[in-house]
């Protein structure tokens, strides 16, 4: 399978109410394949090509504020058009998923891959103080398993959650271990569970509002409080990342997503050659692994982050690498993949031999 | 005194002769005196009460005077972003096919950042109402002129009247969106007289009443006036509105049973 038909396939199959998209390179296998499905036989889950991605992550907040599993996918132009929206869902406490198969930007950019969308999605985004769960898979495998996780994430923590991925592990093909069908709630169960749906007024409770708005600054100070309160909750249980041989290691390769897969053959190559590398892949880039990084980062003579981007991520990485260890970038742009080969002919260059 | 009506014997209940609905909260309203909005909340909360669909409504509240909207109406409602209210009830009546919902714009909301929201809800025929009150101007920024501000007419960024050839055109969305297939009910109200208010009324129930038919867009324009946004006492307001307002937005059906009634 396709990552994005693994994808697609994984939310109908965790019970997801409804998805809602707009057409755009590279992703629309998405939106393709949920239609050719027709999940509103197999499950009743509700498909709609919106007008926009405006229109898309506006349709999100309604549907997540009833409490519906709700779910879009969109690429890095798209993405930057949801991201008043996305403020909002955070701002509201909306659970959702929002899947960013980057492209190389800016502008309309490049139809290949990229991930030049970490500053976006990991740091906020849209307007206000907030965070998003960000979850990075490195194959179709993860494709497929994200999916669930993300809804159980976001419905924890009544938070969106973003799949950040792109066009290559996206169009990749690779064999995917499908699980069961989940079944979808019902609206007794939706009230039962989450008591802030907005699924009608019943008498036995007050109205229910979903809003960020709040004009009494003092009382929307506490709101953001209460917000961060959540995300630090986020960032202590959270966590998710993988090492690979760090144990030995003298210089290590932070990467995730595709990147992590080629850093994992450069890693290959070096450890050929005699160069003790390391991987460490942040699975989640929002909670960031920070302990995780420091603790790696006390034992290693360097730490290089590769990246499809100028260098985003390496900000994240330096700010918790400690002091000594130097923290180097390598990244191609504009939807150029690095290669292995270049992988490690920077390693040697700048660690072994400088 | 004997033949007059004392305060007591008004608040007895077989004196009472019109009651405030349970669907409206008790919260002080926070529109300009004379404003149409509070009008056009209560007799949309009464319908809703009237036809017993309190605990399978949903509203959206919009960005502009009534993003507090939620305050007033007690069922259950989402606000919304500038504009983005019917893709949020498109997305709730899709989910939840059988729960009444409608949303609740004014005319920057509707018709100006959220046009592509609106065309699209109608054409796909979306089945929820929306009711939209127009009044002509930005009226919670304070004054600034809206995609329905009249030619000539002065707001805060339009200070000399607007212009056409600078500004463009007054925008009749109503007319616009009842040319579309997927819209069955399109009406132009008001809420101005006693006469008026019924008359509104008796148009949300009807569309409210179609929504549970399951047969497209059903859309309520209120004409309203904004007293604190054209700068008048709010009866010079309303006379104003029925001078100006009235001739380039006329009252009445445009579209029922989904056929065009009126040349647009």
């Amino acid at each position: 399978m396709k990552g994005n038909e693994a994808f697609a396939e994984a939310v109908i199959r965790a019970g997801a109410d409804g998805y809602f998209g707009y057409p755009i390179t590279p992703q629309s296998e998405v939106m393709e394949y949920l239609m050719a499905e027709k999940p509103y036989e197999r499950t009743g889950m509700v498909v709609l090509q919106a007008e926009s991605e405006i229109a898309s992550i506006n349709m999100l907040y309604g549907g997540a504020a009833c409490g519906k599993k709700v779910l879009t996918s969109s690429s890095s132009p798209g993405i930057s058009l949801m991201q008043e929206g996305i403020s909002y869902l955070a701002g509201s406490e909306l659970p959702c998923i929002i899947m960013d198969a980057m492209r190389g930007g800016p502008g309309l950019g490049t139809i290949q891959p990229g991930q030049a969308d970490y500053f976006q999605l990991t740091k906020g985004g849209g307007h206000g103080d907030y965070n998003l769960i960000v979850i990075a898979p490195a194959s179709v495998q993860e494709m497929y398993d994200f999916a669930d996780l993300s809804f159980e994430l976001a419905f924890k923590y009544r938070t969106p959650v973003i799949v950040m991925t792109d066009g290559a592990i996206g169009q990749m093909m690779e064999k995917v271990y499908i699980g069961d069908q989940k079944p979808r709630l019902t609206e007794e169960e939706i009230r039962e569970k989450y008591p802030w749906a907005t699924l009608g007024k019943t008498p036995d409770r007050e109205r229910n509002i979903i809003t960020s708005l709040d004009l009494d600054p003092y009382r929307q100070e506490r709101h953001n409080l209460k917000l961060q309160k959540k995300f630090k909750e986020i960032e202590e249980n959270e966590v998710r990342y993988e090492e690979i041989n760090c144990e030995d290691a003298d210089y290590v390769i932070v990467a995730y997503g595709t990147s992590a897969r080629i850093s994992q053959k450069a890693m290959d190559i070096g450890r050929e050659k005699g160069l003790k590398i390391g991987l460490f892949r942040p699975i989640t880039l929002w909670p960031f692994p920070k302990k995780e990084i420091r603790e790696m980062s006390k034992n290693v003579k360097g730490i290089l982050t590769v990246e499809m981007s100028a260098g985003q991520m390496i900000e994240d990485v330096r700010l918790n690498a400690v002091e000594n260890t130097p923290v180097e970038h390598y990244g191609r742009m504009g939807g150029v993949i690095p290669t292995p080969n270049e992988i490690v002919e920077v390693i040697e260059n700048t660690f072994v031999k400088g | 005194m004997s033949d007059t009506i004392t305060k007591e014997q008004i608040f007895k209940p077989e004196n009472i002769v019109y009651k405030k609905t349970s669907l409206m909260t008790d919260n002080v309203l926070s529109y300009c005196p004379g404003c149409g909005h509070g009008t056009t909340h209560r007799i949309l909360m009464e319908v809703i009460d009237e036809m017993g669909l309190q605990s399978d409504t949903i509203g959206i509240a919009p960005v502009g005077c009534s993003v507090l909207a939620y305050e007033f109406m007690n069922v259950d409602m989402q606000q919304a972003a500038h504009g983005r209210a019917p893709a949020l009830a498109t997305a709730i009546k899709r989910l939840l096919p059988n729960k009444t919902v409608f949303s609740y714009q004014g005319d920057g909301d509707l018709a100006a950042i959220g046009t592509a929201e609106t065309i699209h809800a109608c054409n796909r025929g979306e089945n929820f109402t929306t009711i939209f009150i127009n009044n002509g101007i930005y009226g919670m920024t304070g004054g600034q002129m809206a995609p329905t501000t009249l030619e000539g007419m002065k707001s805060s960024t339009s200070p000399y009247g607007r212009e056409w050839q600078a500004m463009g055109h007054p925008l009749k969305i109503t007319e616009l969106v009842a040319q579309l297939p997927g819209t069955y009910y399109v009406t132009r109200q008001a809420v101005h007289t006693p006469a008026a208010v019924r008359k509104a009324k008796k148009a949300i129930r009807k569309a409210i009443e179609l929504q549970q038919q399951n047969v497209g867009m059903t859309f309520v324009e209120v004409v309203s006036n904004c007293n604190s946004g054209w700068k008048m006492t709010p009866v010079n307001a309303n006379k104003w509105m029925v001078d100006n307002m009235f001739p380039f937005y006329p009252l009445g059906d445009i579209k029922v049973d989904g056929k065009l009634v009126k040349e647009v």
